[in-house]
């Protein structure tokens, strides 16, 4: 009886420790949305901050976080995932790999903002004074920019994505690869035609989370190309020879806003942080829906993954 | 850990008879060099962020006396000379005590990671053992939507509304303080603490929870007993990792703790952390001054810190492996 008594009590605690924490996850978004659905209006979004940005909307951050996004997707998925493909179909048990292994499986506990001083040091310092001496004229490169704040978050999420991806590959049965290598098949058509089309859906999963982790993240990129207030967007005009036209591109050398760091120095040191909060509510919402709406993507993905591999 | 788990090789056997014409043989070999020289890229890149902090985190000694990091001598109004323990890098007298930022750090993370093991476990626990399939599909996406939430999105309702929420109810003399900064952090770690307890539990054999109930054990008998003692070593890397997070936590803590660097042991105090002091900082040191230098030993430190940290909880998951031999 007293057994029994305690097992149901027990129980009953354990659900409820978890509804607890789903009641602060609702606490944490519903205090958002409820202070920043009333902000969100077309203005909002696609106009800029105005008055010492105490009115107006948020469009340059909106534009900028889209802009390194995309930017550091270039750099850090093809790297990654060829990398993740080389360590489990190619590499086995190397040096390499074990090496790769091991330092993969660190550097995802290393602290952002440990990225963002290796930033400043490695690639605006270093990497980018260097070029300016070699190219001569002037700074070009050796200041904050957008191409190193891509670069920094670049490297913070390649470790992730190269995980992620390795997951997904090694889900995939090793009878299958056998079966295609008893017909003939070399490694590479094994690899390319057999392997990559079962794990594709797991690959863009896990990518899909660290892309959505890499666009949240703020401290790497404090220091490494964000600007509290750009009257202008990063974009610079590239004249096309002989025609005299002129075609708008994105200048990844330019400093650009963005939308978590515009939530923190709006929140701790702008010029009237209370005034400014439905503002610094509002771009807080849109940068939770814009996350969500990635991590939603990730998670309905799997679910779907995980049926098609269970029916298997 | 499942990274582990995704990262230990499987070689698949090579091809036996080789069959292909040159032409074939030759792309197979280009394609296998250029994965290869991307495997080498990604190492490079990681290996450098590790020589590059050292590098320049060592050269901070060259200028600052090794004793400095802990306490340094002033003189007081009265020209008596007094030990300092202060974080002041900016100055006459520049000051590069470490032990405030430490006790900061540590103010912040150990009562995150109390409170987020106390929730996360038990999350884990109901994930693994308790709920049905269904609640599960629905409470497990959940929490991981929690994991997804900009840790900046944390550090703002932190600051907006927490902070004043705490005030209220425990009328501290500082709004913000090591405590909101370590409730926010913890709401970052309770998914991390979460999805590993989880996952350690669920690869707990299901034979061992069948002899159990065979046993005549009831369901809380068995979690207690039998599952969370197999699973020990996999909670305590949850725990571990939870907490190496906790303490490389930057942007709440930043906005949520106050940034008052002092020695104390008070969790209702303002504090600096060790992040912080770099996030706050780095932005306006020249380089390679004895600030910035400082800065970056501040950073070789905590990636040590969690190197270790991170190693020690992978040792956990390797021994927990055995012992379940997986």
């Amino acid at each position: 009886m007293k057994r029994r008594f305690v097992e149901t009590i027990a129980l009953a605690l354990l659900r409820g420790t978890a509804l607890a924490v789903l009641l602060a996850t609702a606490l944490l978004l519903g205090s958002i949305v409820k202070g920043g659905l009333g902000v969100i209006t077309w203005e909002f979004l696609a106009t800029e901050p105005t008055q010492g940005m105490t009115h107006g909307g948020i469009f340059p951050a909106i534009f900028g976080t889209v802009c390194i996004t995309l930017l550091m997707i270039v750099m850090a998925l093809p790297l990654g995932v060829c990398a993740a493909i080389y360590m489990v179909e190619y590499a086995g048990n190397s040096a390499l790999a074990r090496v790769i292994r091991a330092s993969v499986n660190n550097l995802a506990g290393v602290p952002s903002i440990v990225f963002g001083l290796f930033g400043v040091g490695f690639f605006i310092l270093f990497l980018g004074r260097s070029i300016d001496r070699v190219r001569g004229g002037g700074l070009l490169f050796g200041q904050p920019a957008m191409l190193w704040a891509a670069a920094t978050l670049a490297v913070l999420v390649l470790p992730v994505i190269i995980v992620n991806t390795a997951e997904a590959l090694n889900a995939v049965p090793r009878s299958h690869r056998e079966a295609s290598f008893a017909l003939g098949a070399t490694r590479w058509q094994t690899v390319s035609r057999v392997v990559l089309p079962q794990a594709r859906a797991g690959i863009l999963t896990g990518s899909i989370l660290s892309i959505s982790r890499g666009a949240g993240e703020t401290a790497p990129i404090l220091f490494t190309g964000c600007a509290y207030f750009l009257p202008r967007l990063p974009i610079a005009h590239l004249g096309i020879p002989f025609t005299g036209l002129s075609l708008p591109m994105v200048n990844p050398l330019d400093q650009f806003m963005e939308l978590s760091y515009h939530i923190f120095i709006m929140a701790t040191q702008s010029t009237d942080a209370t005034l400014t909060r439905p503002i610094q509510y509002g771009t807080t919402l849109v940068l939770v829906a814009l996350t969500f709406l990635l991590n939603l993507a990730a998670i309905s993905l799997r679910v779907r993954y995980r049926r098609g591999l269970e029916a298997r | 850990m499942s990274s582990e788990n995704a990262l230990t090789p499987r070689p698949a056997p090579a091809p036996a008879i080789r069959t292909r014409s040159r032409r074939s043989r030759f792309g197979e070999a280009l394609i296998e060099t250029l994965l290869r020289l991307n495997g080498f890229i990604a190492i490079a890149a990681i290996s450098l962020i590790f020589v590059f902090l050292f590098k320049e985190g060592i050269q901070a000694f060259r200028t600052i006396p090794a004793s400095h990091f802990i306490q340094s001598q002033e003189l007081d109004f009265d020209n008596v000379p007094q030990t300092v323990r202060l974080w002041q890098p900016v100055g006459q007298n520049p000051k590069y005590s470490l032990l405030p930022l430490f006790l900061g750090s540590f103010l912040v993370a150990l009562p995150a990671t109390l409170v987020a093991t106390l929730f996360g476990v038990a999350c884990g626990v109901y994930l693994a053992e308790v709920a049905g399939k269904r609640t599960r599909e629905i409470v497990k996406p959940a929490i991981e939507l929690l994991a997804g939430v900009p840790s900046v999105v944390i550090g703002f309702f932190c600051l907006a509304t927490l902070a004043t929420l705490l005030q209220n109810l425990l009328h501290t003399t500082f709004r913000l303080n090591a405590m909101v900064g370590a409730l926010g952090v913890s709401l970052v770690i309770v998914p991390v603490i979460a999805t590993m307890t989880d996952d350690a539990l669920r690869a707990v054999p299901g034979f061992l929870r069948e002899g159990a109930h065979a046993l005549g054990a009831n369901n809380w008998e068995t979690i207690t007993r039998v599952v969370i003692p197999a699973g020990a070593s996999g909670l305590v890397a949850a725990i571990l990792l939870g907490m190496c997070r906790a303490l490389g936590e930057t942007m709440i803590v930043l906005m949520a703790t106050g940034n008052a660097a002092q020695v104390t042991l008070n969790p209702f105090d303002s504090v600096r952390t060790m992040t912080a002091t770099i996030a706050a900082e780095l932005g306006s040191v020249p380089q390679g001054g004895e600030q910035y230098r400082a800065l970056f030993l501040v950073g070789a430190l905590l990636f040590t810190l969690t190197f270790i940290i991170n190693l020690v909880a992978e040792l956990a998951v390797a021994r927990m492996r055995r012992r379940l031999a997986l």
